[in-house]
């Protein structure tokens, strides 16, 4: 039935057929003529009547303004709200989904917080072990996710194309290749993925002639190789620390990312000495490491050294079945400190364990057979590792191939080659004789801007992935949002190319219900995000290789024996930050402060002072005439070197080392990006370069050249100036024997001649109030269990949306870091040694020259580690201070900071004894003198809502997270109950991401609490609580076993 | 004729031989006839320098304070010891005309008009750094307690700060007010003598309605004595307030009791100074010889020595109390101010602040007119150190050894001070040129106060008639 409905307005026009008038009428705009000519013929009124020249400008006046008014554009919100609106997503309220992480370098079980859908911080999967969780890496790897250079769509020949004509594209040519003689290569980082393995193996089978071949940018092969001889599985033993009486590590950063890391929860468990006992720690190893700091005894050595180390304890522990050829010996001062250590391990051989880090196959074997040996209860083969499985000599068989003519196509997921190997000229070259090159790549980096299609890639928190990270132990990894671009993963296109229809999600789930989950719930898998297969499943280890008989060493079997004087050990090694590489776009990593050096956006040679001194590399200390080592606003300098080896060689700036071995250098990996990057980030040198044979040790010769680099460093001075009530430390022995007072006085005030504790209310300048009512926070900070990670750190800037400020700001110590972990090195041999040589001081004379040696760190020092953020003093000098109270207190103990009313004075910061304090020197945010995360809309995404971003000209420092207690007090207020006992626990960003358990939140007026319990500790003290402040952080004094002094 | 006892004569407090009218006629010379071509070179110099320096606050203000050399550790550096500087400065204005008023020391009068427009003046570049050195200066008016819509957001009277901002404030109101009260009938002078209809009008806004009454000139004396009494206070408490910002906090260094009267007599110190440095410029310029006579200079010089003494005891007592304390903070903050990185600044300090005064005990080189300048400048420099000593000294090397830093200024730090000179010279050139800088109603006072040339003149066996003796005399004279 069509509709004939006519409307009508009045019967003129209903009757318009017979009505001509009408349409005439119908047809004029006006229903009387307008009388214009009339109008302009008739002169005389015209002229007469005159608009005058005042209401000319009235008229003009106001339509100019009125014009200009119109044209102006108001801020435009672009704010498009729910027409539907999501069933879980409540404004304001945060979504959390467990996934793993698992880039071929960093794995890690974490959740990711989501709010209104977007995802905006890691936070620890509380489910999974601890080995697994995030460490600064992975906390900053969401903010990859919201990188403005990620690609949009595929590419081929440097032209955006459809995933369409991709796909068919490169599977007709896969096709054909597979059907000529030519072979196809899939390169790829180590998965560790049962359901991408399956996925490989299909594809295997239906192109003949495929190889995969598994790269890691840094090499773990020789270990990897070692332990498949000897248990016939490709992986890597683990250790558990926990327990563990003596560790012995033989350049192995086993606090860093030796194995793939996360072995500093279980380390940091075993170094809690509050029950009298805790593990002593023995480190030999040439660059300064993250364990080396940690260690009780550090030894600096060469490799040959740490070799004879490996052969020596082998020879005392398992059989002298070494020959050795007799000039080669352990210096007898080396080789005493070996005996010693021998000694210790063999009072209780089964509480102690050997780890080494050598890239040697022969010593990887050594050290698990003498762990097996010892009956290493620490020492777990079964537990497999499996997040490394690449094989260098298959990759440099590739590139040989590829030379050749080989290879018809090479898929790459995961890997950047010609970033990361020493040869990627020849790997460049052979690339282009491939026919069929296809790059899965977030971003146009060094390789895929040289293949031929560049497949952009998910995230990977827009990916479904499995994983089985130890052995027998699954994670799952889902989308936490729908994909940014228009991009796949690399398993969808193996789907793809495999003619498999199914969804990549349906494929794991089905994967994992018939193989892996043994009827237990996907969902439930999902939901933890891991799943432990039941112990009846686990395989028990056997031995395949039978224990070695025999080893001949000789100076002609050790490839690394100095050459000559001038040549050097290099040790390239993975920084805490950048690891890696990959994560080289990211400015919370690239602004992250390396634990050690302190330096931010720059890779470095590390050299001892002996050997800079020695070859000219060592820059004076600048006076008022001299500016050579530090700028006039403290900035370090250092000077250039070319370091040769292979015939290769690269320009990099020298930084003094305390604790580097003399005759070696260190060099890190993962900086000198040149693709893919912004400006910014194309920071240091590529060390990759000079991994030749994925060899972590080289021999290089340098040469000094000629200009000073800028170093931006965090911290500026190195050492404690014996200032030993800043980190209070003391003996395992001391500890356990000595009254408190002996290791933790508390400092103590003169009231009416009688010693006075300052914690007492009768040296209290101000009216107490009665702080056991209602919520109370307080963080406990054990310096024994900090490894000084950084994890805390970056989670930090995520939670807190912490601006970066660039290289040349930090130099200018404007960082704006509202945590930070302080490193001090020791003067002398220890912190002790420095107190003693601060309280003998006496007279002018010897304190001008004492406290200008307490200035200068010793050749191998004792380093500490302490985390500082805001102390929220109960007393806290900078609420006094400020004129506008935008400082004041808050009733549940926090030392509140008003953004919006501070003025920008900055008394504050200089009244702060702990200089916590960070002041918006600029606009950090949407201004184009700061090109980073916070200045595009995709890096805003990445901001929680819950903390404003300051503006410029105002102070701003850490919160305690308040905006997470706040929520858990919300949260527990809606439900009509009081908070749950426990339930702010680690609510603060710090505490939640520190994975050693190190730093502790929650309420001390909650009864029976941890942190109540650790306030209380004997080895709890205030930082400079001689200054009154009553902090609101406690720190637990750091004991160090050590015997003997040594 | 000597057969008597005769007490020494005072020297005379003007010189030259002056009558009144010759006061008058000098005094009003420079308001009333065309400024020369030096005046108008160091105008011009100093126009450029303060236009230059507001161009260097519009930059600061609009960028934010990044500009600047400050860091995490360094939070105040220029800006404060600017500050501090030119309140210091400023001190001596009130000293002169309020202290040295109820003390009945005559010779201030001659110096006290330009020494309090020196304090206005360097009160005003005082003023501007506390403002402009916050983040958001266009916020500054938070820190009044005025009543606000900001729900009950009130200003923190704890803050040595907020102490500041009254402090100044109020020393600032009473010195323009005391300035403006002496100035009253030497405007009506000018207003009388003025020719011009426009500068008649301007001068007898100015002056208030002044009509010479006697009732006048009671009230006048009546309120300078009250206001003299209000003033001196202030004298000590601006600076000791100042001086709360450091003493109040807790960074050693600046946590110190001594800091008041230090602060104090290093303000009076510097302040003579900078009097001292524009009054031997001036009277040449102005010649204003025969009023700013070479005794002046000397008892300046003599307050300078006195005070710079002072301060050199407040340093050295300082030191001793830091090693006294067994405070280790403490006492390494000082041992780092004398021998650490900014050794420099902290020896530029004692010898200037210290060791130059010490020339004052020599008779010839206090009434050394170019000596007295020499040293005037360089106290002034040493106490613009002994401020970034104490400010940035302490700060940059505090309680823990991570936080150490050094700061260096940047070439917009300098740029603002350096516009703070300029803006200063400007108004005390156009002070010197619109004002009468010498306070002539009060001089006219003193003419008499020596009988030194009468006696001459007696003792020649001359006639009176003429020298402003005597009123009968100085009329027949007027009469011829």
């Amino acid at each position: 039935m069509s509709n004939k409905k006519k409307y009508w307005k009045n019967l003129a026009e209903l009757n318009q057929n017979n009505n001509s008038a009408f349409t005439e009428l119908q047809n004029k705009e006006f229903v009387q003529e307008i009388p214009v000519d009339e109008f302009l013929a008739d002169k005389d009124n015209l002229e007469n009547s005159s608009t005058n020249r005042r209401d000319f400008l009235k008229y003009i006046g106001f339509s100019t303004a009125a014009a200009t008014l119109a044209a102006c554009e108001g801020p435009v919100v672009k704010s498009i709200p729910y027409v539907v609106q999501p069933k879980e997503i409540i404004p304001g309220v945060a979504n959390y989904y467990a996934t793993t992480i698992g880039n071929g370098y960093d794995f890690a079980n974490i959740l990711i917080k989501n709010r209104e859908g977007r995802p905006i911080k890691v936070e620890k999967n509380k489910l999974a072990s601890d080995s697994k969780s995030a460490n600064a890496r992975v906390h900053a790897s969401i903010l990859d996710l919201y990188d403005n250079g990620r690609l949009a769509q595929p590419v081929k020949d440097n032209m955006p194309i459809s995933w369409f004509s991709f796909e068919y594209e490169t599977k007709s040519k896969l096709e054909e290749i597979s059907s000529s003689s030519k072979e196809i290569v899939l390169l790829t980082q180590t998965f560790a993925s049962p359901s991408t393995k399956k996925l490989i193996s299909e594809f295997k089978s239906k192109y003949n002639n495929v190889n995969h071949i598994v790269y890691d940018a840094i090499s773990h092969t020789k270990a990897l190789s070692a332990f498949e001889a000897r248990y016939g599985i490709r992986g890597l033993p683990n250790y558990d620390f926990s327990k563990t009486k003596v560790i012995v590590s033989i350049a192995a950063d086993f606090l860093g990312d030796w194995q793939g890391g996360g072995f500093d929860c279980s380390y940091a468990k075993g170094r809690i000495p509050d029950k009298g006992i805790m593990s002593r720690h023995i480190q030999f190893e040439s660059n300064m490491t993250l364990s080396g700091a940690n260690a009780d005894l550090r030894v600096p050595t060469l490799v040959e050294e740490q070799k004879l180390i490996v052969l020596e304890i082998y020879k005392k522990l398992v059989g002298n079945n070494i020959d050795l050829d007799s000039e080669i010996s352990l210096d007898p001062k080396l080789k005493k400190i070996v005996d010693e250590t021998i000694v210790e391990i063999q009072s209780n051989p089964s509480g102690a364990v050997i780890i080494t880090g050598l890239q040697d196959e022969n010593f990887q074997s050594l050290i698990l057979e003498i762990n097996e040996k010892i009956k290493s209860s620490s020492y777990q083969p079964q537990k497999t590792i499996l997040t490394r499985n690449g094989n260098d000599s298959n990759v440099n068989d590739l590139v040989q191939r590829m030379n050749s003519g080989e290879i018809g196509a090479i898929i790459m997921a995961g890997v950047n080659p010609i970033y990361t190997l020493s040869n990627s000229d020849e790997f460049l070259s052979g690339l282009e004789k491939v026919e069929l090159s296809i790059s899965f790549s977030m971003k146009e980096d060094e390789t895929s801007s040289s293949v031929r299609y560049i497949a952009a890639t998910n995230h990977y928190l827009e990916s479904w992935c499995d994983y089985e990270l130890v052995k027998n132990e699954f994670s799952l990894s889902q989308p936490v949002i729908k994909t940014l671009f228009d991009t796949k993963q690399f398993q969808e296109l193996l789907l793809v190319w495999t003619d498999n229809k199914m969804s990549i999600h349906d494929y794991i789930k089905n994967n994992w219900n018939s193989n892996i989950l043994d009827s237990a719930s996907w969902n439930q898998a999902l939901h933890d995000g891991i799943f432990i297969r039941k112990s009846s499943k686990i395989e028990k280890m056997e031995m395949l290789a039978s224990p070695l008989k025999f080893i001949h060493y000789s100076k002609s079997f050790d490839k690394i024996s100095r050459i000559n004087s001038s040549g050097f050990q290099l040790n390239l090694y993975p920084k805490t930050g950048m690891g890696d590489g990959q994560h080289a776009n990211n400015p919370w990593l690239q602004e992250f402060p390396d634990p050690l050096t302190r330096a931010t956006w720059d890779n470095y040679l590390t050299i001892s002072e002996f050997d800079a001194k020695k070859y000219g590399l060592y820059l004076e200390p600048s006076t008022f005439f001299n500016q050579s080592r530090n700028d006039a606003d403290g900035g370090l300098n250092g000077k250039y070197v070319i370091i040769k080896s292979n015939g290769k060689q690269i320009k990099a700036p020298v930084l003094i080392q305390p604790g580097q071995a003399r005759g070696t250098v260190g060099l890190a990996f993962g900086y000198g990006r040149t693709k893919g990057v912004k400006d910014e980030m194309m920071t240091g040198v590529n060390a990759f370069s000079l991994y030749h044979d994925s060899n972590n040790i080289q021999n290089v010769e340098i040469e000094e050249t000629d200009g000073i680099h800028e170093f931006a460093l965090i911290q500026l001075q190195n050492t404690l100036m014996g200032r030993g009530d800043i980190i209070k430390e003391t003996t395992l022995e001391v500890f356990n024997t000595s009254d408190k007072d002996i290791w933790n006085s508390e400092a103590v005030v003169s009231l009416n001649h009688i010693e006075t504790p300052v914690s007492s209310p009768d040296v209290d300048l101000w009216q107490e109030f009665d702080r056991s009512i209602g919520h109370h926070f307080n963080l406990s900070i054990d310096l024994n269990a900090c490894t000084g990670c950084g994890a805390c750190v970056i989670a930090c800037h995520a939670e807190n949306n912490v601006p970066v400020v660039g290289k040349s700001e930090v130099r200018k110590s404007r960082d704006m870091h509202w945590l930070r972990i302080d490193r001090y090195y020791s003067s002398e041999d220890s912190f002790l040694g420095d107190d003693n040589k601060k309280d003998n001081i006496s007279g002018l004379g010897s304190s001008l020259t004492s406290f200008g040696e307490l200035e200068k760190a010793s050749e191998n020092p004792q380093v500490a580690f302490q985390p500082i953020m805001c102390q929220h003093c109960n007393h806290a000098p900078c609420e006094t201070v400020c004129p506008v109270a935008a400082s004041s207190h808050g009733r549940q103990g926090q030392n509140h900071m008003a953004y919006n009313r501070c003025v920008g004075t900055r008394y504050c910061a200089n009244n702060c004894p702990y200089k916590v304090r960070r002041f918006n020197w600029f606009l950090y945010n949407e201004n184009d003198e700061f090109d980073y995360h916070m200045n595009n809309d995709l890096g805003r995404m990445v901001i929680n809502p819950d903390v404003t971003v300051r503006s410029r000209g105002v102070m701003e420092k850490c919160s305690f997270c308040i905006q997470n207690t706040q929520a858990v007090i919300l949260k527990a207020k809606r439900e009509g109950r009081p908070v749950a006992k426990g339930e702010f626990n680690d609510t603060c960003a710090c505490a939640s991401a520190c994975s050693s358990g190190a730093m502790r939140f929650g309420d001390i007026n909650e009864e029976g609490s941890k942190i109540a319990e650790l306030k209380k500790n004997k080895r709890a003290y205030h930082l400079l609580d001689a200054v009154g402040t009553k902090p609101n952080v406690v720190y637990q004094v750091k004991v160090r076993n050590i015997k003997n002094n040594v | 004729m000597a057969s008597h006892y005769e007490a020494p004569i005072r020297r005379p407090l003007v010189g030259g031989e002056k009558s009144y009218h010759d006061v008058t006629v000098d005094i009003a010379k420079p308001i009333e006839t065309r400024a020369n071509r030096q005046w108008w070179i160091v105008f011009t110099i100093s126009l450029v320098m303060f236009l230059w320096g507001l161009g260097c606050i519009i930059y600061t203000v609009s960028t934010g304070i990044g500009v600047w050399g400050l860091n995490k550790t360094v939070g105040w550096a220029w800006d404060i010891t600017n500050f501090v500087w030119w309140v210091g400065i400023g001190h001596a204005g009130t000293l002169i005309s309020a202290v040295l008023l109820l003390f009945r020391q005559k010779w201030r009068m001659a110096i006290n008009r330009s020494a309090e427009a020196m304090t206005i003046f360097s009160v005003i570049q005082a003023g501007l750094f506390p403002i402009i050195h916050m983040g958001r200066p266009w916020l500054a008016y938070w820190m009044l307690p005025i009543p606000n819509g900001f729900g009950s957001l009130w200003v923190n009277f704890n803050s040595p700060l907020l102490w500041d901002v009254f402090a100044i404030s109020t020393y600032l109101s009473v010195s323009l007010v005391f300035w403006w009260t002496g100035l009253l009938p030497d405007f009506a002078m000018i207003r009388d003598r003025a020719i011009k209809p426009f500068q008649k009008k301007i001068y007898s806004i100015l002056s208030f309605g002044w009509s010479g009454r006697a009732k006048d000139w009671q009230r006048f004396e009546e309120v300078s004595l009250v206001l003299a009494g209000l003033a001196t206070p202030l004298v000590l408490s601006v600076h000791t307030i100042v001086s709360f910002d450091f003493a109040t906090s807790v960074i050693p260094g600046w946590h110190t009791t001594i800091f008041p009267p230090y602060f104090v007599a290093g303000a009076i110190f510097s302040g003579f100074a900078m009097v001292q440095t524009l009054l031997i410029i001036m009277r040449k310029v102005c010649n204003m010889e025969s009023y700013i006579t070479l005794q002046h200079i000397e008892l300046m010089n003599i307050v300078i020595m006195i005070t710079g003494s002072i301060v050199g005891v407040a340093y050295i007592t300082e030191l001793f109390i830091a090693w006294y304390s067994g405070v280790e903070y403490e006492q390494y903050a000082f041992l780092n101010r004398a021998t650490g990185p900014y050794a420099w600044a902290y020896w530029a300090m004692m010898s200037c602040n210290v060791f130059s005064p010490q020339f004052m005990w020599f008779k010839r080189l206090r009434t050394s007119i170019m000596f007295s300048f020499f040293i005037s400048i360089v106290v002034n420099i040493g106490m613009w150190f002994e401020r970034f000593v104490i400010i940035v000294t302490s700060l940059h090397r505090d309680y823990l050894p991570s936080s150490w830093t050094m700061f260096s200024p940047t070439f917009i730090d300098i740029s603002i001070f350096v516009g703070t000179i300029g803006f200063f010279f400007v108004l005390f050139l156009l002070y010197a040129r619109t004002f009468p800088v010498i306070a002539q109603a009060e001089v006219k006072t003193i003419l008499k106060s020596s009988g030194e040339k009468y006696k001459k003149l007696r003792d020649n066996g001359k006639s009176l008639v003429g020298t402003g003796a005597d009123y009968r005399t100085s009329k027949i004279k007027k009469s011829i």
